[in-house]
């Protein structure tokens, strides 16, 4: 009789302890996704932008998601790193620095983008060439549409470029 | 309280006042042979009042949204409200002064040897008072949404995105964006005004509560039992409390002086420009009370996945010091330990460097500077161990008295 009595008990015990512990699951799960971007900001996603408005040489910024991204058309006396380039010579790069997420600035007279944080460089085509930066400024997902670029959709270009 | 009857009779029946008292401040002796660095665990306290007083004044104008923060601080607070910006000022200063007080407590912690058996539970509740202080300074420095505020947010957030597997995740997750942007701002100061302050007094109980239980350590490390205390020590409440009182009003002193004449050092000039998602400013450093960990991280310029495990490391270490270094009496104090004592005053001077570096440019002969600098801090953590066995020896073959 007594052990009959043991074994109900620990069954309401697992039974209560179990509930409560699909109840806590529950808080919990809710709790984290709370956290989670809202849907208006994971939506604003695609941005289009007129190539031909830059001119050799020149770099310009536009904001994608919040971040910038750096457009940079290359003169024909820069060096080119050909599975970095778009049509032959735009280089379109997010502009937050690969250590920490700073912004580095372009240096026209160096030809180089210089992160202010912790000192890190990336050449024209944004590869990293010296500091803590631990690798090349990453390129945002882009689609070509004659001279202009969408950025937030993956095009077979921009396929293309992550494979090679 | 001696006297029962009345109005604290009656409450005592019910929750039984006196013995809390007794335990709590009237019957907790302090050993004689202590000196004035143990005042400052009653001035962190003080300090703590300071913050929520203050934080509740500037709270009542200030405004959580990434378009207004701005203004409701450097605007409202510190040009229409009157006297306002004491507010402000006073709360900027308690937050830095927060970090010198509770170093000084720390460090009197280690240098004693506080930290050992039995006081292991004192340790370690002190120890989460610190990070959950440094979390509410973190989160309080975002509010007033300047360019250092933001920058700071983005560049310790993105620390995060370097967990392997699922750190990119975890970062849009702490930020609710891809970048720090106005959902960061609000939950960081739903953390900073609700969960943090909460927790910390929290913990704050369990640490005096554990003090009380184990008793105060001294300058020699003698071990004492409570009934010893009693007959050559001092009471906490009246006789140590009005010794207090008199470090307080110094320290007041002090506070108010900066409060008002130099409160430069914790209102970052670059802050008051408003934060700029595309404009990184030129020369971004984090308030003084993180740069020496900082440093670590940057020490190894070389390598980004050690500089990170050196910084988590250089951070959390100090919890594990009562089982790093068990050496028992004569050679709990670090008054009485010659070996001790040099690498404690080397790490104390590393300390000081690595601040001094942390605001450098980190290029040249800095970045080897920094990074001979953040080895000599974590000397000091796996010599302990070396040194607390060649004292234990020394013990048990009958030296040491
Ligand atoms: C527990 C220790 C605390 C620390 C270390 C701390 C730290 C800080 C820091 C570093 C700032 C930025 C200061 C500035 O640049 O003006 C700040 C701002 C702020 N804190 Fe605290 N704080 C603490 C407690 C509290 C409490 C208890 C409250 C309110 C209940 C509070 C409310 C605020 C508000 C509203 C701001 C933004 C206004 C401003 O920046 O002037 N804080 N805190
Ligand atoms: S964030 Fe750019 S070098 Fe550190």
């Amino acid at each position: 009789m007594a052990e009959e009595k043991v074994s109900r008990r620990d069954f309401l015990l697992y039974a209560m302890g179990g509930w409560a512990a699909v109840g806590l699951g529950g808080v919990l799960y809710a709790m984290y996704k709370t956290w989670e971007p809202l849907p208006e900001v994971k939506a604003a996603g695609v941005v289009k932008f007129d190539l031909s408005k830059v001119k050799p040489g020149q770099m310009k910024v536009v904001q994608w998601r919040g971040k910038p991204v750096f457009v940079l058309r290359l003169t024909p006396e820069m060096k080119k790193c050909s599975n970095r380039v778009i049509k032959g010579e735009y280089v379109v790069v997010l502009g937050i620095c690969t250590h920490l997420g700073c912004i580095p600035n372009w240096e026209p007279d160096r030809q180089i983008f210089k992160c202010p944080c912790h000192g890190g460089e990336y050449d024209a085509c944004g590869v990293n060439t010296f500091g803590p930066p631990p690798r090349p400024l990453d390129i945002p997902p882009f689609k070509i549409e004659g001279n202009t670029i969408v950025l937030g959709e993956a095009g077979p270009e921009y396929e293309k470029m992550m494979k090679g | 309280m001696e006297k029962k009857g009345g109005f604290m009779g009656w409450l005592d029946k019910r929750l039984a006042v006196d013995s809390l008292w007794k335990v709590m401040m009237s019957e907790y002796y302090l050993p004689k042979n202590i000196n004035f660095l143990w005042s400052f665990g009653v001035l962190t306290m003080l300090v703590f009042v300071i913050l929520v007083i203050s934080g509740i004044f500037v709270l009542m104008y200030y405004k959580p949204d990434s378009h207004m923060a701005f203004d409701s601080v450097n605007k409202t607070i510190m040009m229409d409200v009157a006297y306002g910006w004491v507010f402000r000022h006073t709360h900027a200063v308690a937050a830095s002064i927060m970090f010198l007080v509770l170093f000084v407590h720390m460090g009197r912690g280690i240098y004693y040897g506080s930290y050992k058996a039995p006081r292991e539970v004192v340790w370690v509740t002190g120890f989460i008072l610190f990070v959950l202080m440094a979390a509410t300074a973190f989160t309080g420095y975002l509010l007033p949404w300047g360019q250092m505020s933001y920058w700071a947010a983005q560049t310790i957030t993105t620390l995060f995105s370097k967990i392997p597997f699922i750190g990119p995740d975890l970062v849009i997750w702490i930020r609710g964006n891809y970048i720090v942007e106005d959902a960061t701002l609000t939950r960081f100061f739903a953390l900073h005004v609700t969960l943090l302050p909460a927790l910390i007094l929290v913990f704050t109980a369990v640490h005096l509560y554990a003090v009380r239980i184990v008793g105060s350590n001294n300058e020699d490390g003698i071990p004492m039992t409570k009934e010893e205390k009693k007959e050559k020590g001092i009471p906490f409440w009246p006789v140590f409390m009005s010794k207090e009182y008199f470090v307080m009003s110094v320290f007041l002193l002090f506070f108010f002086f900066l409060v008002f004449f130099n409160y430069n050092f914790a209102m970052d000039p670059i802050n008051f420009q408003p934060a700029d998602y595309l404009q990184t400013p030129p020369h971004i450093y984090p308030e003084w009370y993180f740069l020496a960990f900082y440093e670590v991280l940057r020490g190894f310029f070389f390598s980004e996945a050690l500089g990170l495990i050196a910084f988590v490391l250089s951070m959390f270490i100090p919890l594990f010091l009562p089982w790093l270094d068990t050496s028992p009496y004569p050679y709990v104090s670090g008054k009485h330990r010659p070996m001790f004592k040099v690498i404690w005053w080397i790490f104390v001077a590393d300390f000081v460097a690595l601040t001094i570096l942390g605001k450098l440019p980190p290029t040249g002969l800095f970045a080897w500077i920094g990074f001979v600098t953040s080895i000599i801090y974590f000397i000091f953590f796996i010599a302990l161990p070396i040194i607390a066995a060649i004292e234990k020896k020394k013990v048990a073959t009958g030296g040491g008295r």
